[in-house]
């Protein structure tokens, strides 16, 4: 198959990537673009660990083709913080212990992004609701929704 | 009392890893790419159990794309089991089977290819000749004198110093049973349970030049890792230089050394990097599972609730080869009895083999099956005789001092205490007498159980 160029802003930046036309989103942004921080637990939309914001909106990377990301907004856990300035999501993961084995939580962090950023103030039912897509096996669900209720915290104090 | 105030325990610590985790920056071993590098994929077996009688790679090896297949052929010391590191023999699992075939999923041959989807679309080209057999699955079955023997040294269990099973003997069972107020029984099983974790199995390995190997592994034990392998490649460890560490979930379904001997050989013979990466099918349905057990007790009670006689038959399966599972029913056998203090204990525990993939470690396996048996066992024997679940159990603790049934004195007994901490946290009010219970409370000869 011919490859194919795709133009998208990630994570802030205009980028321009030739792919193969069944690509998906994941294998472009892990293996031709190198950011390694969306991770690839099953390639078939059931773990959530591929989670990056399309528009604002999570999305399984690992469900899209990266052709339809021709045009489109995307951001990855990179693009939201660094070790020297966290988001305070990954403060708050960090501080809260809500990354054990660390493999879940680039997926986690975005979605809980994605829900905070249309709703500052969630209940933790709603905060469950939005990550009931996102598996993490460490058994640190409740550290998890901790670390996200400390957002919302820190967010109505502010 | 006086605790004296600790540097770090009771200190809350930030975890040294734990922004590399947020930030995504940890570097996974799927993060590791290296230029020129390969891909594997593994042909397996389409059955349960089969004699091999031809594999047929050539349509494979010509597939553009492809540059070389690994077979038994290629592993310099294709028999080997994990834990020959601890005695445990004979080895009995081949890197890559070319005899026979014991379970689904068994490793055949590596397709080493430029591409992933390349090393994929020839693995499916490897033309197998399997002559099938009758897949042995059920454990009762496998050590009945009616089932074929799977395994080479004649039967389908684990041989524990020429027995079948690993045998426990405390005091005198048959004489203890007769005089017992109660004969309580009760059967108890598991199935197999898979870890699941989020990242799937993967290794990298870059030949150097100097000759060693730079080797990416999300091994759980990265040392025994190393010493197997060096073992299967027949080379000094030294050429070995294992990076690990980071993993991805492990849980006890990472310890099984499954990758990285394989891997080694790969970039050994192409001179390249290679990178193996299992899909989420090949984690959930070929890796090693928790085992499959089936327990049943039979204890002999007297009615003041003392337990006096208990005999347990466990049979635990093992899957097609041995993996962590005969030292798993080894400490299996010791916790069957529970942390009771019981005089007079039999226990039957088997290995057995079947062709079902292989089980192996997981989180205190063989113990955790054992507890959960022995605590329904409790519930059962409080329920049957009219006892309170909390003195049933504060009874027949063991204390510091007595001898367990595996010849050992017990001196660091914590379970009254734990007992009487956990009613409290709940607000469960003891009686006083079994608030008075202590794991010192043992008078030696004449006591409780004396």
């Amino acid at each position: 198959m011919e490859s194919i160029t795709v133009t998208f802003k990630l994570n802030g930046k205009t980028t321009a990537v030739a792919i193969e036309p069944l690509e998906s989103l994941r294998t472009v942004l892990r293996e031709h673009l190198h950011l390694h921080a969306t991770k690839a637990g099953c390639g078939q939309g059931g773990c959530g660990s591929c989670t990056v914001l399309v528009n604002a909106e999570p999305v399984l990377s690992c469900l899209m083709l990266a052709a339809l990301a021709d045009g489109q907004e995307i951001t990855t856990l990179e693009g939201i913080g660094t070790a020297q300035h966290m988001h305070p999501l990954q403060a708050a993961f960090f501080d809260r212990f809500a990354a054990q084995c660390g493999y879940c939580s680039p997926g986690m962090i975005m979605a809980a992004k994605a829900l905070l950023d249309k709703n500052p103030h969630p209940t933790r039912a709603e905060i469950a609701e939005a990550l009931a897509g996102n598996l993490c096996r460490c058994t640190g669900y409740v550290a998890i929704l901790d670390a996200i209720e400390d957002v919302v915290t820190q967010m109505q104090e502010a | 009392m006086g605790v004296k105030q600790l540097g770090i325990v009771g200190q809350s610590v930030k975890r040294r890893d734990g922004i590399g985790h947020v930030t995504g920056q940890t570097q996974y071993v799927d993060d590791v790419f290296y230029t020129g590098m390969l891909w594997l994929k593994m042909v397996r077996s389409p059955i349960s159990r089969g004699i091999i009688h031809g594999i047929d790679t050539s349509k494979a090896e010509a597939f553009p794309g492809v540059v070389t297949v690994v077979t038994a052929k290629d592993v310099p010391n294709n028999w080997y089991t994990i834990l020959c590191l601890i005695g445990v023999e004979p080895n009995d699992e081949p890197v890559l089977a070319h005899e026979e075939v014991m379970y689904f999923g068994e490793p055949i041959c590596a397709i080493v290819a430029e591409t992933e989807a390349i090393a994929a679309e020839a693995a499916a080209l490897v033309k197998l000749d399997i002559e099938e057999l009758p897949p042995v699955l059920e454990m009762e079955f496998a050590i009945s004198p009616d089932a074929p023997a799977i395994k080479k040294w004649g039967n389908n269990t684990f041989m524990y110093d020429g027995y079948n099973h690993r045998k426990l003997r405390f005091g005198d069972f048959e004489k203890a049973i007769q005089q017992a107020d109660y004969v309580i029984e009760g059967d108890y099983s598991l199935s197999p349970i898979e870890h699941a974790p989020i990242e799937t199995h993967c290794c990298v390995v870059k030949p150097e030049p100097d000759g060693r190997l730079t080797v990416h592994s999300n091994t759980q034990a990265l040392y025994f890792t190393m010493d197997n392998t060096a073992i299967i490649l027949q080379v000094p460890s030294q050429r070995l230089h294992m990076i690990g560490g980071t993993v991805g979930g492990g849980f006890g379904g990472k310890v099984d050394v499954i990758t990285e001997p394989i891997t080694c050989i790969a970039a050994m013979k192409t001179g390249r990097p290679v990178k193996w990466r299992w899909t989420r099918e090949e984690e959930m349905r070929k890796s090693s599972t928790r085992a499959g057990v089936k327990m049943h007790y039979t204890d002999g009670v007297m009615k003041d609730g003392r337990i006096i006689a208990r005999k347990v038959r466990s049979l635990e399966d093992a899957g097609a080869y041995h993996r962590h599972s005969p030292y798993g029913v080894q400490k299996h056998m010791a916790n069957l009895p529970g942390p009771y203090t019981i005089p007079n204990v039999w226990v039957d525990a088997y290995c057995v083999y079947t062709n079902r993939q292989p089980s192996s470690a997981m989180r205190g396996f063989g113990v955790t099956e054992a507890t959960f048996a022995v605590e329904c066992q409790m519930e059962r024997i409080a329920r049957t005789i009219g006892m309170d679940s909390w003195e049933i159990r504060l009874i027949n603790a063991y204390r510091n001092g007595q001898m367990r049934p595996v010849q050992k004195v017990v001196e660091d007994a914590t379970l009254i205490e734990t007992i009487q901490a956990a009613a409290e946290l709940i607000g469960h009010e003891l009686p006083a007498h079994l608030k008075a219970m202590s794991s010192d409370d043992y008078a030696g000869k004449g006591g409780h159980h004396g």
